[in-house]
């Protein structure tokens, strides 16, 4: 499916161009965006040098499964293929309380930390269910605090900018749960399927 | 709210602070386990490298060709009958594609719109309230190398959608 999307994006785009008098638009969008992903891979090289580095330490100290201990009930329920005690539980809830906490960028290392050891559990180059049930939680952004939409609105003089942080909170909850019950339907589709 | 946003700022000191102390008081060598770590991160970004470069032109390609934008003012008319406000359509739609675009258009709306009026408040409800889905996908999938990815991509999108419909009704009810 992903390939067919990628492909299509760039087939429409190219061949609207030709219609539309905008290829030179395209043949510089292409050289830029090209740019831009690099900046942004080499830019994630700190972030994920200096995560992986600490929650390297913190695993061995222990502090993983302490953390993985405390939200038991509500993790196993969530990813049931996931062994009680394996690494992977802790990474997956480090990477939820970053992301509660608006802390992307170190959201990000504990997440392809937490993918990782899902990989180790599945083996194959195959998305796993635990996968994509922690994928869908990562996209429907459980946040408290939305901290760039509030550095824009006060960049624009708002008298509240703080005064969206329970709409995004109400919105995102029922998202959550709406990316919860979407992966419980399409997984149980795809199992009658087989 | 001035209790979450410093809770925010001392979170990861604290958290570090925290793994630091147990890591000595146990007696682990924290600094070289900090290195072998961090090494992994390398390897990771580099992975991840092509997946990004593949996605954001692809993307770029259908923005700057002016096909989105044309099929945004095509299907605008359908939404704005559903009671969607016109203004709030090229964001819902580009939200789930690109991080970057989406941020742009949050920063237009909030800055011709005024951050206080209906539609700021809805543009930035909507910014915070979902992520890139298509990016999330390309970095976790992409770093650890899975290349079937079964109904991600829909769960992604469907989540996306209920999201946006929320965030139209919500703020709906407590602004409008």
């Amino acid at each position: 499916m992903v390939n067919v999307i990628w492909a299509l994006m760039a087939v429409i785009g190219i061949l609207y161009a030709m219609f539309n008098g905008t290829m030179e638009h395209v043949n510089k969008a292409i050289i830029e965006s090209a740019g831009e992903a690099v900046t942004l891979s080499i830019g994630l090289i700190s972030i994920l040098v200096f995560w992986l580095g600490i929650m390297k330490v913190a695993e061995r100290a222990g502090l993983l499964r302490v953390l993985a201990k405390m939200f038991k009930p509500i993790i196993v329920r969530l990813f049931p293929e996931i062994p009680k005690d394996h690494p992977a539980m802790g990474y997956i809830l480090s990477n939820m309380t970053a992301n509660l906490f608006g802390l992307g960028n170190a959201a990000t290392p504990m997440g392809i930390k937490a993918m990782e050891q899902m990989k180790t559990l599945s083996q194959s180059d195959t998305a796993s269910r635990s996968m994509i049930t922690f994928l869908a939680l990562n996209t429907s952004s459980l946040t408290i605090i939305p901290t760039t939409v509030i550095a824009i609105r006060m960049q624009y003089d708002s008298v509240s900018p703080t005064e969206i942080v329970a709409t995004t909170i109400m919105a995102t909850a029922i998202s959550t749960v709406g990316a919860i019950l979407t992966d419980r339907f399409f997984y149980y589709r795809s199992m009658r399927r087989q | 709210m001035a209790l979450i946003t410093s809770i925010s700022t001392w979170f990861i000191p604290c958290f570090i602070l925290l793994v630091l102390i147990i890591a000595t008081w146990k007696r682990i060598p924290s600094y070289e386990l900090f290195v072998e770590g961090g090494k992994e991160g390398i390897k990771m970004a580099i992975s991840i490298l092509p997946f990004l470069v593949g996605m954001l032109v692809a993307i770029s390609i259908l923005r700057s060709s002016g096909a989105l934008e044309a099929f945004i003012n095509l299907i605008s008319p359908l939404l704005s009958i559903i009671g969607v406000p016109p203004d709030i359509i090229p964001l819902a739609l580009v939200r789930p594609i690109s991080g970057t675009a989406a941020l742009g258009m949050t920063t237009e709306i909030v800055g011709t719109h005024g951050p206080d009026s209906f539609i700021g408040r809805l543009a930035s409800t909507m910014q915070g309230s979902t992520d890139t889905t298509l990016y999330i996908l390309t970095v976790y999938f992409g770093a650890i190398g899975i290349r079937k990815m079964r109904y991600a991509l829909k769960v992604g999108l469907v989540a996306d959608l209920i999201g946006i419909i929320a965030s139209i009704i919500i703020v709906t009810i407590v602004f409008g």
